[in-house]
């Protein structure tokens, strides 16, 4: 039984390897972009269901610590006469500035830079944990809508922050020239680890018992599980991965700004997170990639639109308008088994014990 | 085994418990009754934690050391083998029989969370054991066959036995169950009294109950403490208890 599954998952995953490679080669940069896209998202997606899915925390600071993620990548493997360029206004801080890739003197460059960005990788989800644990030390005390304005709060002090430092993060202006890591199989070899580490972990003493603080706070302290260690330790974890994400999100892109960061980047990650199923692995990886692929699916509408007669000028917003509206008929209608655990799991816990 | 020294709790004005006074030895079976609204929960809400005694303290006493848990956190005192059932069952509903078990092994768990993720050798053998206890305790409350089934699906005797595994599950030397037989009808309140005497001698428990059911408390219980109005009126064998005049009045009312 346990064997069946672990072949099946390999084969899923060498399947989608295989996907990968012959898509990489034959789309074309706007397609691949959408398709990186989708697996930033399921890294985000997850990582925001741990917190608020798994252990129940309504957390909203995930665009703050996907910022930390983005901007550590970013100076850290970005060519110094690029960071000088991108710093007109006023040079970057000396030390940051010269930061670039160690050369490891046996290996050839190639293998050194692919080293270089995943150190880079790891350091932006590592600072991002860190923060997420100094953030969480005091603000997970909290609980419920106070815990989720508290990280909002934290959330966009981070963006502010990052919009003031000029030195430091070059500003309102952002970083332009990020070398880009456009192959689809840099994402999406992240986004299947972290689906491979949240299953260990949720299958693990540990994921069982961060479930057992969603469902019942009392009784978890009662049978031991110290609170705050375990909710600390996956706010971490959850930052982490949104550092991690917000990392793979700047070299997709290649530039980034603090505006990139605002709420409504966590507002989208929690979107995938509600739709999918607080608390379910494979419907928020599934619902990653809908929501992403609908969101440039609608794009055209925001083109002037000519439909025989009927002429219309161009209305910017309008697809978020639809999107909107097929989202609440999705919610209402409730027909898909993935939506319908979604809403028990959201009733049960946003809004009982009003 | 427990010293209760004077313990008082307030809640603002009201007084739920008044400067109680107990100590429970090893290996007894002591029952804690009173009318509804008698401060009971209140007092094991004291040494489990959940709150603080405003006065007096509570000692726990384990492996010949003596320690003063009052005010102590639930999860640390948990650790030190003080483990607990709750008058409204408390199980984590969405989560399989199984599952609720396994979590009270957690706090035992040495491993870290990352040997845990990459299920190094250390943990893998420790979620063996845990397994195979949980495993145990399932069949010895008979539950091992609705393993997979979510708790809240458990009709409520039932549940009442899980939530005695789940804390069977974290090592206690000291069981306090609250109310274990509410709900319960004769037979199922008879197999209880002697699935309650068969886990103290298997796991050589000292057990604090809150009951209401008379023949349970007189039926098992060696010492009886009785309380009213959050104030201790008498403490005593059952057949003291039965024939005391002010624990008469307590239940039935003056004449």
């Amino acid at each position: 039984m346990k064997n069946n599954n672990l072949i099946k998952s390999l084969i899923i995953i060498g399947l989608t390897i295989i996907a990968l490679i012959v898509m990489n080669k034959f789309l074309d940069s706007y397609l691949k972009r959408i398709v990186n896209l989708c697996a930033i998202y399921i890294i985000l997606g997850l990582s925001m269901n741990l917190i608020n899915g798994f252990t129940g925390l309504f957390t909203l600071g995930h665009a703050g610590f996907m910022a930390i993620g983005a901007y550590t990548v970013a100076i850290l493997t970005m060519p110094v006469a690029m960071k000088e360029m991108n710093f007109y206004m006023k040079p970057m801080v000396p030390f940051l500035l010269n930061l670039k890739m160690l050369e490891i003197p046996f290996l050839p460059p190639a293998a050194s830079e692919f080293l270089w960005f995943i150190f880079a990788l790891l350091m932006g989800g590592l600072l991002a944990a860190l923060c997420g644990f100094l953030i969480g030390a005091p603000v997970l005390k909290l609980t419920d809508d106070y815990l989720a304005i508290a990280t909002l709060g934290f959330s966009e002090i981070i963006r502010i922050v990052f919009t003031n430092t000029q030195s430091i993060t070059n500003g309102a202006l952002g970083l332009k020239g990020i070398p880009p890591r456009n192959h689809l199989l840099w994402a999406w070899s992240f986004a299947i680890l972290t689906i491979i580490f949240m299953y260990s972990l949720m299958s693990s003493s540990y994921g069982k018992a961060l479930k057992s603080i969603r469902e019942d706070e009392v009784a978890a302290r009662s049978m031991g599980i110290n609170l705050f260690k375990h909710k600390v330790l996956s706010f971490s974890i959850g930052s982490f991965f949104a550092g991690v994400g917000g990392g793979l999100l700047a070299v997709s892109i290649g530039t980034i700004d603090p505006a990139l960061f605002k709420f409504s980047l966590t507002f989208n990650i929690l979107l995938i997170v509600v739709l999918g199923g607080m608390g379910n692995i494979k419907g928020t990886a599934i619902s990653a990639i809908i929501i992403t692929v609908a969101m440039e699916a609608l794009r055209f509408l925001d083109e002037p639109i000519n439909i025989g007669p009927i002429h219309t000028n161009a209305l910017p917003g309008l697809r978020m308008v639809v999107f909107s509206l097929i989202l609440m008929i999705v919610i209402i209608f409730k027909k898909d088994n993935v939506f319908k655990s979604t809403l028990q799991k959201a009733r049960g816990r946003y809004a009982k014990d009003r | 085994m427990l010293k209760i020294d004077n313990i008082t709790m307030k809640f603002g004005g009201v007084v739920a418990v008044n400067q109680f006074n107990a100590s429970i030895s090893k290996g007894e079976i002591v029952g804690l009754i009173g009318p509804n609204g008698a401060g009971k929960t209140t007092i094991f809400n004291m040494i489990t934690g959940v709150y603080k005694p405003t006065l007096g303290s509570i000692i726990y006493e384990v492996n010949e050391n003596e320690e003063d848990i009052t005010g102590l956190r639930p999860d640390k005192i948990a650790k030190l083998g003080i483990c607990r059932t709750f008058q409204n069952i408390r199980l984590f509903k969405e989560l399989t029989v199984m599952d609720n078990v396994f979590i009270g092994n957690h706090l035992r768990l040495d491993s870290g969370v990352f040997s845990a993720v990459l299920r190094l050798p250390k943990y893998r053998s420790e979620e063996r054991e845990q397994f195979e206890k949980s495993r145990y305790l399932l069949e010895k409350v008979g539950l091992y066959e609705e393993r997979d089934e979510k708790a809240f699906s458990l009709p409520y005797g039932k549940q009442r036995r899980l939530e005695i595994a789940r804390a069977l599950a974290t090592d206690p030397k000291l069981l306090l169950l609250d109310e274990p037989a509410a709900g319960m009808n004769p037979q199922e309140t008879q197999d209880l009294m002697e699935f309650i005497v068969d886990i103290k001698k298997e796991f050589k428990l000292t057990i604090f109950l809150i009951e209401h059911h008379m023949e349970v408390v007189m039926g098992i219980c060696e010492r009886i403490y009785v309380l009213d109005h959050g104030i201790l009126i008498k403490e005593g064998n059952p057949l003291e208890i039965q024939n005391d005049q002010k624990v008469i009045e307590a239940y039935l009312g003056v004449e």
